[in-house]
């Protein structure tokens, strides 16, 4: 029985489940849904939920459980050592998926597929032929393995479908069973929702959890291998896949932060000043028109914005600004990506913006303006500093996202690890570096690989202690109006 | 009405300081003020009754044209401060309000000091050009508001942790900092208890010195208490105007008369 057929008489007995939890509900209430002590549709989700939730409990620990099972003992039929057992084990897999395979196309009965006689190259050519292309020929080892597997897997799939529909028709009577006008279906629904709710929070929690678990873990593989001091205050990056190379964080840093910099210093005025205008000064009409067409730019793909900064901006920068100045021959710059990456921010700020100025309650516009001062003065004397500590979280939040961000900055800034106070020079930030490291052939045990989680994990504590601080601030505002 | 207990005041014979003729509030398409004629005296409570809605927020909301930050309103009529129409063009609404201040329903200091919660407004309009200046004006107003013995020690704390009837003391303080002409307060105590209402009712009859003051009240006890003159608006029209005992003890409108009497409201 595959998993989908499964799911699908699962889902059928939880909808009979409802009718007849319903039905018998009100029936032992004489009909008279007002002496039960839920409503009959709650008495209905109750027992529905028990048909679906232990049926469906037992074919996720069925599915984590029963490979791990299969492979333990078929492993132990291979006769290989222990590094190769893996490899060996992989083959039995495939050369099992691909018999199964042949087997659902129809290409050799079933009986043939578990009695595959002759030489190992007799059977590999018999393979190939179905469409199993093996890198050696299996030995018969192998084979029995690949035998015994499927003979497992096939079993193992059966009682799967076994067990689950068991679970999930035992749990149904069961609901059924304590289903009358007493029983507070309501609380138990309540309790059900709220199991879900709070597993759905936990698995936010725990693939934060896992994301930083495993970038430790890599890290800490890169600083057995280099320096983590060389790689904190290392001025130089020049990484070399023959070895020997410089893997110094802080031109990167340098770079991430410069191009943030001059991202915030362009996005946070003009997105500021727009949340103002909009929120304070704009009537409705235009405010209805206007507040969309701002946030559009923010569902603009960040690798329009890269295109944008490489055939607009950056030229433009390249022969109006730096080489008149001086400054530069290059079209990639941190200015160009700064000016971009800061257009691609100022919805997010104006947005926030908006949000919070919109929160400062009205009572103290009127307050200001009924003591004569002016709407200016008003938002310059208590608005803007009431609602100062949001704005200040929305900027922080804006820098969050500049640091992280990569395709502006590779189209904008090029890839050039430097340190430079020059802005029209190109330079490069740490998560351009990071997929730079990771791309092409890689060799997973060099440090010049490794160093990409290294720079993630640095970069990912930088933007945690951004949001922690700009959620704390944020809260804080909150509570001055509550 | 037995239970109100009426003092036998001075009729006042003060002058007109405001003065409106006709005027017509609307709010989108619908009237809410429907040909209102008013004098109010200066130095003395002018107290607004009427059941809600009827429209008293409304009109005192004209008298310093806060009304403008509306959209949907509309103001016809005349309104003069002093004889001079204020709803002219060549009137700055800005300097109106510095004028005739307004204290709310809801406290509402801003969420600064206490001291700079009451300098905000003499500064604004530069009545102060010395710090000596200005800690007078605030000492100044924060006595007449009867709270500056309960804050001298912490005029640097922020206003909005005082308690409800501080606050709204404190903004009483704010609005008469600027020296107004004349204050407008919309329902001041509907959000205290009985004891800060007691203080701040105190505090109104003292501003009378002062200021011509103008108080929208849901209750006719306070009305009865505070003002000089009330008068009773009823779905938009000004129903009675007269002096506060007279209006008590002698309606001459009958729906004045159901309305104290708790017929309708
Ligand atoms: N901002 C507004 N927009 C539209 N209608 C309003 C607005 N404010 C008040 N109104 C209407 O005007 C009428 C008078 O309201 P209001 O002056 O607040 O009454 P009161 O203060 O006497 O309770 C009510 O019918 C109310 O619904
Ligand atoms: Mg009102």
């Amino acid at each position: 029985m595959s998993v989908l057929w499964i799911f699908i008489a699962v889902l059928g007995l939880s909808l009979v489940g409802f009718f007849a939890g319903r039905t018998r509900a009100i029936a032992s209430g004489g009909g008279d849904i007002r002496v039960l002590h839920s409503l009959p549709k709650h008495y209905g989700a109750f027992v529905s939920t028990a048909a679906l939730l232990p049926a469906v409990i037992v074919l996720a620990l069925w599915s984590v459980l029963s490979p791990a099972m299969i492979n333990s003992s078929v492993a132990s039929l291979l006769p290989t050592s222990e590094t190769s057992a893996d490899l060996a084990l992989n083959d039995v897999k495939r050369i099992a998926n691909g018999l199964d395979q042949a087997v659902a196309q129809g290409r050799i009965s079933k009986d043939a597929s578990y009695n595959f006689e002759g030489t190992p190259e007799e059977i590999a050519k018999q393979l190939g032929a179905v469409g199993i292309a093996l890198g050696s020929a299996p030995d018969t080892a192998t084979m029995d393995a690949a035998e015994s597997y499927r003979a497992k897997a096939e079993k193992s799939r059966f009682w799967r479908g076994v067990a689950v529909l068991a679970a999930s028709v035992f749990a149904l009577l069961l609901a059924l069973r304590v289903t009358d006008k007493e029983f507070r279906a309501r609380n138990t629904v309540e309790r059900v929702v709220k199991g879900l709710l709070i597993l759905s929070a936990s698995i936010a929690v725990f693939t934060t959890i896992g994301i930083v678990a495993s970038m430790l873990f890599e890290s800490r593989n890169f600083f057995a291998q280099y320096p983590a001091l060389q790689f904190f205050f290392g001025t130089n990056w020049a990484p070399n896949f023959r070895g020997g190379s410089d893997l110094g964080i802080l031109p990167l840093l340098w770079g991430t932060l410069y191009i943030s910099f001059i991202a915030l210093i362009f996005a946070v005025p003009i997105g500021l000043f727009a949340a103002i205008y909009m929120s304070e000064y704009a009537g409705p009409k235009l405010r209805a028109v206007a507040k969309p067409m701002i946030e559009v730019l923010a569902g603009i793909p960040t690798i329009v914005y890269g295109l944008f900064a490489l055939v607009t901006v950056g030229p433009l920068l390249r022969d109006y600004f730096a080489q008149p100045l001086g400054f530069g021959e290059s079209a990639s710059s941190v200015m160009t990506a700064g000016i971009v990456m800061g257009i691609m921010l100022i919805p997010f700020v104006s947005s926030l913006s908006d949000d919070i100025l919109n929160a400062v309650p009205q009572t103290m516009r009127d307050a200001s303006l009924g003591l004569g001062a002016t709407q200016s003065e008003t938002i310059k004397q208590v608005v803007l500093p009431a609602a100062l500590p949001g704005i200040v979280g929305a900027v922080l939040l804006a820098a969050s996202r500049a640091i992280g961000e990569t395709m502006i900055v590779v189209m904008g800034a090029g890839a050039a690890a430097k340190l430079s106070l020059n802005p029209f020079e190109a330079m490069t930030t740490v998560t351009v570096k990071i997929v730079s490291q990771l791309t092409g052939d890689t060799d997973f045990a060099s440090p010049e690989t490794l160093v990409a989680f290294a720079l993630g994990l640095t970069l990912f504590a930088f933007t945690l202690c951004l949001n922690v601080l700009a959620l704390y601030i944020v809260r804080k505002y909150r509570e001055q109006y509550e | 009405m037995k239970d109100i207990q009426l003092e036998n005041r001075a009729v006042t014979d003060e002058k007109t300081k405001i003065a409106a003729n006709n005027v017509n509030v609307y709010y989108g398409d619908t009237r809410a003020i429907k040909d209102v004629n008013i004098d109010i005296k200066s130095r003395t409570v002018t107290a607004f009754i009427g059941p809600s809605g009827c429209g008293k927020s409304t009109f005192l909301r004209c008298l310093n044209r806060m009304n403008d930050t509306i959209d949907s309103c509309r103001v016809e009529g005349r309104i003069l401060l002093d004889n001079e129409d204020i709803y002219d063009t060549k009137v700055d609404p800005v300097q109106l309000r510095a004028k005739v201040g307004m204290v709310f329903q809801k406290p509402n200091p801003f969420p600064k000091s206490i001291y700079d919660n009451v300098a905000y407004g003499p500064r604004i309009h530069g009545l102060a050009s010395k710090k000596a200046d200005l800690d007078g004006i605030v000492e100044d107003s924060l006595r007449k508001a009867a709270l500056w013995d309960e804050v001298k020690d912490r005029l640097q704390a922020p206003g909005t942790g005082l308690s409800g009837g501080q606050q709204q003391r404190l903004c009483i303080a704010r609005a008469i900092a600027t020296s107004p002409e004349v204050l407008l307060m919309d329902e001041p105590c509907s959000a205290l208890d009985p004891i800060a209402t007691a203080q701040v009712e105190e505090l109104i009859d003292g501003l009378r010195t002062n200021f011509s003051v103008v108080i929208v009240t849901h209750s006719m006890q306070q009305a009865a208490r505070v003002s000089q003159q009330t008068a009773f608006f009823h779905l938009g029209n000004l129903v009675e105007l007269g002096d506060t005992d007279h209006v008590f003890t002698n309606p001459t409108d009958p729906r004045t008369e159901s309305y104290i009497t708790g017929r309708i409201g």
